[in-house]
């Protein structure tokens, strides 16, 4: 017990449980909030940001900027994360084919390989939003369905349209349709904001709020058409387009040959 | 006389002993009526209306028209445990519940875009031929007052299920209704018995869309449909057809069979409707919450002109003495409105103040020989559908890929420069159909078969027309414009000169025409 006093009063016992502590806890946090990146060996993860880096510097820079500062015609990527990467990329919106009001969805050009790369390496550049992981993404066990509709014709609705068919915006701007959005893009779009978008931050809507949204739109996708042919699922204007055409044209062409065959 | 004869004359007499009804049914059982199909237009309109009443009863055993607050727990999963009106709750129940519910929902909701779309038509079909003049003139102001009640109904009756889409519709009404100058606020708060939702209006709006609208429009129909009975039946101008004659079938058995088998067509494709394609979703829109709207929010297609001259009116707004006046809905929402609808209502009037005409009419126009009131139809269905398109300007944009922006423009230009171009046009193609038949009966139909002459020179044979197409080319009358002098006879200005001046120029308009072939423009082409 001496021996374990005597150590405790020595000069150099304070700093040395200092950097012992700061060890423990700077592991502890670097496990506990490990994501799908720590998989990966420092080496491998250096090698990867190498490659973003490299294919960066040959598809992307040219608009956005040898060290990611935007242009003219594009914005700086500094602070945009890694979730924005890979909804840009991943959704084949960037890089982009033509420079019209919106960019559009199309097939990606670079494959899940290279867009983790790329994401790796704009995130290593400064902090943003992460890639949401597996895990956070289970909307089957963490999200409600009733919440998740509520939240979405609070938030979505005016702009996506009340089924999540998408509308229109100013100036040929358009909200696109939500049906076949994968989980992961409707989760990074709400986090990021790509384009007109606004960000849905985790202080706005949590992130459980968000997987009861992607429940809700989900269903939304599955539901059968239970009043018949849905039309459309855009209101009463396709209704209005039927029955003046095949509802008055059917009884209008009946009356027609009503009158025929007394003659 | 066979047994079943006796046992039917027994029968027959039994009743017109206690009711006398025999002289009746004979006289009016073989009442004429003409033959043509757009006389038909109108009963798409009244049969709806039969579907209507047999639906909306049906549906009125589930519905509850109350705004008491409920959390769902029927069979619709996405909306489970949602706090809602009972009145949407009880739709969803008549959806997805009650056996049949949803065809009778359905059915009864396209048979209201039938009912609606009929009346169009109907009134198309009225406007074109001339069939509103002297002595139709009250019922054409019934209809109208009966085309303005639908819309109404329609409105109220989509709105009855207080889903999302309908109380945004509710609020847009409200928005309409705040915007007449002072007393727009007290107005829209007597009609909502307090601040927008409240808990009134569901109700309020049940008893007008079952009890009180029901019951006018059935008055006015038997008024409108007494009236055709009295009046007869107008016709198309033919052979051995006059002002004072109906050429046609008894209505018993020709009619009679014809009228209650389009009952059963007309049912058969509004049941054919609701049984294959969705209409009005209200388990996808949601129940009404005044903090949420969805893209795409339109009205049901009747109103959607409506909507449309709101989406594009500009921003004008004027602040005075402490009142706001919007502009852009008064002007929209109420004043055109109101002036289309009055326009409508005296048209027969002010056509009459023209033409000078106060005879009766049960001959039809052909639409081509009056040019000026054709080219005014056009217009106006023009105006109509350039404001129902605006209606649609969002969808229209992303159907399309075309800018919201860009739809608007065209529709802001449009409706004032498209009217007046239909007008124009269509009075052109008027006046050359005119010559076309002029032509025809001058010179025949060209039969396609070519000659070649003993000199070489090729001709088209004609064949003389009959002289039933012939006649019916040439029955219309031409009036002249009317004469009115600006002086009278010892030379005074006539008071209100300046009126005669405007109703002689609309007069002279309203005369232009080809002039129709005259039996000595016949004998002299014979002659050749």
């Amino acid at each position: 017990m001496k021996k374990l006093s005597k150590l405790r009063r020595n000069a150099f016992a304070s700093p040395l449980l200092l950097a012992l502590a700061l060890f423990a806890i700077g592991t502890t946090f670097s496990v506990a909030s490990a994501t799908t990146k720590s998989e990966l060996s420092v080496q491998q993860r250096s090698a990867q940001i190498a490659e973003g880096k490299n294919i960066f510097l040959k598809g992307c820079s040219s608009c956005h900027g040898l060290n990611l500062e935007g242009s003219a015609i594009a914005p700086s990527l500094v602070g945009v994360g890694a979730a924005s990467v890979d909804f840009q990329v991943g959704t084949g919106r960037m890089p982009v084919a033509d420079l019209s009001q919106q960019i559009a969805r199309k097939e990606p050009v670079y494959n899940e390989e290279q867009t983790a790369a790329l994401a790796a390496y704009v995130a290593s550049t400064s902090l943003g939003p992460e890639i949401p992981t597996e895990s956070m993404l289970n909307y089957e066990r963490d999200g409600n369905t009733a919440e998740g509709g509520t939240l979405f014709r609070t938030n979505c609705a005016m702009c996506h349209n009340f089924a999540g068919q998408g509308g229109a915006l100013t100036q040929g701007k358009y909200a696109p349709t939500l049906m076949g959005v994968e989980p992961k893009y409707i989760y990074e779009a709400m986090i990021t904001g790509p384009q007109a978008m606004p960000v849905f931050a985790d202080k706005t809507i949590t992130p459980a709020e968000k997987l009861s949204m992607i429940k809700w739109i989900k269903a939304a996708e599955n539901e059968p058409q239970l009043g018949g042919a849905a039309l459309g699922r855009v209101g009463p204007v396709t209704e209005g387009l039927l029955v003046w055409t095949l509802g008055l044209g059917l009884l209008i062409g009946v009356a027609v040959w009503l009158a025929t065959k007394a003659r | 006389m066979t047994a079943r004869e006796r046992v039917a004359g027994t029968v027959a007499n039994y009743v017109d002993e206690r009711t006398g009804a025999a002289k009746w049914m004979k006289k009016n059982l073989t009442k004429v009526f003409p033959d043509h199909w757009s006389f038909l237009l109108g009963e798409i309109v009244l049969y709806s209306f039969i579907i209507l009443l047999l639906s909306g009863t049906f549906l009125t055993f589930w519905f509850d028209p109350s705004q008491r607050e409920v959390i769902y727990d029927g069979s619709y999963v996405p909306l489970q445990g949602l706090h809602m009106s009972a009145a949407y709750a009880s739709t969803l129940h008549i959806s997805f519940e009650i056996r049949g519910g949803m065809l009778m929902r359905q059915i009864h909701h396209w048979a209201a875009l039938i009912f609606m779309a009929g009346m169009v038509v109907h009134l198309m079909r009225v406007y074109f031929t001339g069939a509103f003049r002297k002595p139709r003139e009250f019922n054409w102001i019934i209809g109208v007052g009966l085309l303005t009640l639908g819309i109404v109904e329609g409105f109220l009756g989509y709105s009855l299920p207080d889903d999302l889409l309908s109380g945004t519709g509710i609020r847009i009404a409200e928005a309409i209704i705040q915007a007449l100058p002072v007393v727009g606020s007290y107005l829209a708060f007597f009609a909502f018995g307090g601040a927008f939702p409240g808990e009134a209006f569901i109700p309020r709006i049940f008893t007008v869309h079952v009890l009180l609208l029901p019951g006018i429009f059935l008055a006015l129909i038997t008024v409108h449909l007494m009236l055709v009975w009295y009046q007869k039946h107008t016709q198309w101008p033919g052979p051995g057809r006059t002002e004072k004659n109906v050429v046609g079938y008894p209505l018993m058995p020709a009619y009679m069979a014809k009228a209650g088998g389009f009952f059963f067509i007309v049912f058969g494709v509004t049941a054919f409707l609701g049984a294959v394609a969705s209409i009005n979703p209200i388990w996808l829109y949601g129940p009404y919450n005044p903090g949420q709207v969805s893209a795409g929010s339109q009205p049901d297609w009747y109103m959607g002109w409506l909507d449309g001259l709101v989406r594009m009116a500009p921003p004008l707004e004027t602040y005075l003495f402490g009142y706001t006046i919007s502009w852009n809905i008064l002007i929209p929402g109420l004043i055109i409105p109101g002036i289309l609808f009055t326009g409508m209502a005296l048209y027969p009037f002010i056509e009459s103040w023209i033409t000078g005409d106060k005879r009766e009419h049960h001959l039809l126009d052909r639409p081509r020989n009056v040019p000026n009131r054709t080219a005014l139809g056009a217009m106006s269905l023009t105006f109509m559908l350039v404001a129902l398109i605006n209606g649609g300007n969002d969808i229209i944009a992303t159907t399309f890929s075309l800018s919201i922006n860009q739809v608007m423009w065209f529709s802001r230009i449009g409706i004032i420069v498209l009217p007046p171009l239909a007008f124009v046009i269509t009075k052109r193609i008027c006046l050359s159909l005119q010559r076309a038949d002029r032509e025809l009966v001058l010179h025949g139909r060209e039969t396609g078969r070519l000659l070649m002459l003993p000199h070489g020179e090729f001709v088209e044979v004609h064949e003389p027309i009959s002289p039933e197409l012939a006649w019916k080319l040439t029955a219309h009358e031409q009036a002249p414009a009317l004469v009115l002098a600006d002086v009278d006879a010892r030379g005074v200005r006539r008071a209100g000169s300046l009126k005669n001046k405007l109703r002689k120029r609309i007069s002279q308009a309203n005369a232009e025409s080809i002039a129709k072939p005259t039996a000595n423009d016949l004998k002299e082409i014979e002659h050749h």
